[in-house]
């Protein structure tokens, strides 16, 4: 991995880092990623990918409203930082 | 670049439009996708009061797919012709954004519910990819609070079931776009499995759109960017989106540049597009199965039984009746609006016939409001007061008595030719009285009034 995917990913998170940070970072992934690397000397041909583990299949719940695991506005914001009328407020990303 | 020099339109015109569409549309289930929460985003009267642990994304909240949310995405699917995958499963897609309170959005990846199908238009058919169901985003407002900007989060929508139909890129002008958007609509809507409400964002719109070279349709290649245009709301909005697309495209083109891969937004009131942001690589999402929703197996006996519960489809409700009926263009746009409906108007329509009465001439009234669309009214009753409403209707016999008294007194030249055996001036009389009376009237009854009060004299 290069710092360029470093940036990259800080990029996508919307995570600001600084040069020796990002010089950091590179190091951290890279040792992790070469941790990781032993996995792909196992011998897979042929074996199904595993989507899951629990053997359950086609669980569904019919299309109906519980009000009793709903939230009240006040439940719903208490866990929030900010909050304006009812809203949670956040800093804006997307800049027009 | 000198706009002055006809050889740039030239080369403008030389390329061909190559769009792929990808629509969003919320279904109208009672409760959202994986939790009980009411589905209402539109409607509530608070932000952020229909949540729960589960659309909240807070440790622990554990998703259960809704059933009828998928049954509806399968039956879209058959309507549209497409396969379905018996086997299939509900995959994460992570980004972050504030709009995904899990840092993830539950989708559907490498095995959607439906594959392929297509939509037809006036232009042709556009092929279809895939149709997949995920979970709606929580809503933001931008807004500029204590004169710092923000973004306010509303969750009512997060976790919203929402299906995704995406084509292949086979839509050649931005008027094929937008009747591809409408009849996905008009099919969901007849349906009854979304409202596709476009303002309020039931419905969104989304074209990927490049230029291809002639030298690149002569050799057969597609063009190597793609730029894709998100958030529209509107057919109008899409169709000049693409137009606007395909000459900004062109003029960069022309330049010798390849136009930036990026994601864009359009501007309605300036009728630009706006650079939105750099696009993310699948590989930049993560995909992976959702651990906490097992996977789908359907059997194909399950997927024939919603085959066969499918209505019939509008296009073939509208040749139909055009066929049978003569019913005509305006009447057709107007009365095939969905399933219920149809069987409502097509049991009217029977009994009309069977009452001697033109289905036409019924669908006619209902166009001019003249009779009310209303399902749950019985055909009975309809036509009663079809017939009422037609009818001569009677007048009141002392009223008609004094009536033509009145006129048979003013006009005594008249009844002496009548006496003397010109018995044509009955008509004149008739005249007179009708138009006191009103044209409705029965004829019949008037006339009779009028013949016994001259044999009276
Ligand atoms: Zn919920």
């Amino acid at each position: 991995m290069k710092r360029t995917d470093t940036q990259h990913i800080a990029t996508l998170a919307h995570i600001p880092i600084n040069n020796d940070q990002d010089k950091d970072l590179t190091a951290a992934f890279n040792e992790t990623l070469e941790t990781i690397k032993t996995l792909q000397e196992v011998k897979v041909g042929g074996v199904e990918p595993t989507h899951q583990v629990t053997g359950l299949e086609n669980v569904y719940r019919e299309d109906e409203v519980h009000k009793d695991t709903m939230f009240t506005q006040d439940q719903a914001l208490k866990n929030a930082h900010r909050t304006y009328q009812g809203f949670i407020v956040v800093p804006r990303i997307l800049e027009k | 670049m000198n706009a002055q020099n006809p050889s740039i339109n030239r080369r403008t015109e030389a390329y061909t439009l190559i769009c792929g569409m990808e629509v969003h549309a919320e279904l109208k289930t009672a409760s959202k996708m994986f939790c009980g929460c009411t589905n209402n985003p539109f409607f509530a009267e608070k932000p952020n009061t229909h949540t729960c642990p589960v659309c909240l994304g807070m440790p622990g909240g554990l998703p259960v797919a809704n059933k009828t949310a998928i049954e509806w995405t399968i039956k879209l699917g058959l309507a549209l012709g497409c396969d379905i995958n018996l086997f299939s499963k509900f995959d994460r897609k992570h980004y972050f954004y504030p709009d995904l309170p899990k840092g993830y959005q539950i989708s559907q990846y490498d095995i959607p519910f439906c594959t392929g199908g297509a939509v037809e238009t006036s232009h042709g058919p556009v092929r279809l990819t895939r149709i997949h169901l995920e979970e709606d985003t929580a809503k933001m407002i931008h807004a500029t609070l204590d004169g710092e900007k923000v973004s306010m989060i509303d969750h009512n929508r997060a976790g919203v079931p929402l299906v995704e139909i995406v084509s292949e890129p086979d839509v050649t002008s931005p008027a094929q776009a937008a009747e591809y958007g409408r009849n996905l609509r008009e099919i969901m809507r007849y349906l009854e499995i979304a409202d596709c409400d476009m303002e309020q964002g039931g419905m969104r719109l989304e074209a990927n759109i490049s230029l291809q070279s002639t030298e690149q349709a002569e050799r057969g290649q597609l063009p190597e960017y793609k730029v894709e245009v998100k958030n529209i709301n509107s057919f109008r909005f899409l169709e000049n989106a693409i137009s606007h697309e395909v000459e900004r495209q062109g003029e960069v083109l022309d330049t010798g540049v390849l136009p930036a891969q990026e994601t864009r937004g359009y501007n309605s009131t300036k009728d630009i597009t706006f650079t939105q942001r750099a696009k993310e690589d699948a590989a930049d999402y993560r995909y992976m199965p959702d651990p906490d929703l097992p996977p789908f197996q359907f059997a194909q006996s399950q997927i024939k039984e919603w085959q066969h519960q499918l209505p019939e489809l509008p296009g073939s409700v509208r040749t139909r009746w055009s066929d049978t009926y003569g019913l005509n263009n305006q009447a057709l746009k107007m009365l095939v609006v969905n399933a219920e409906q149809t069987a409502w108007l097509d049991s009217v329509f029977a009994l009309a016939e069977k009452q001697g009465i033109l289905p036409k001439k019924i669908a006619a009234a209902l166009v001019n409001k003249q009779l009310e669309i209303n399902p749950e009214s019985t055909p009975e009753s309809v036509l009663k007061t079809y017939q009422k409403q037609t009818a001569s209707s009677s007048v009141d016999a002392q009223q008609l008595s004094t009536t033509i008294q009145k006129i048979l007194t003013q006009h005594p030249d008249a009844v002496a030719k009548y006496q003397a055996g010109e018995t044509q001036v009955l008509g004149f009389f008739m005249g007179q009285a009708m138009r006191v009376v009103g044209n409705n009237a029965d004829a019949g009854q008037v006339r009779v009034e009028i013949e016994r009060q001259l044999k009276q004299l």
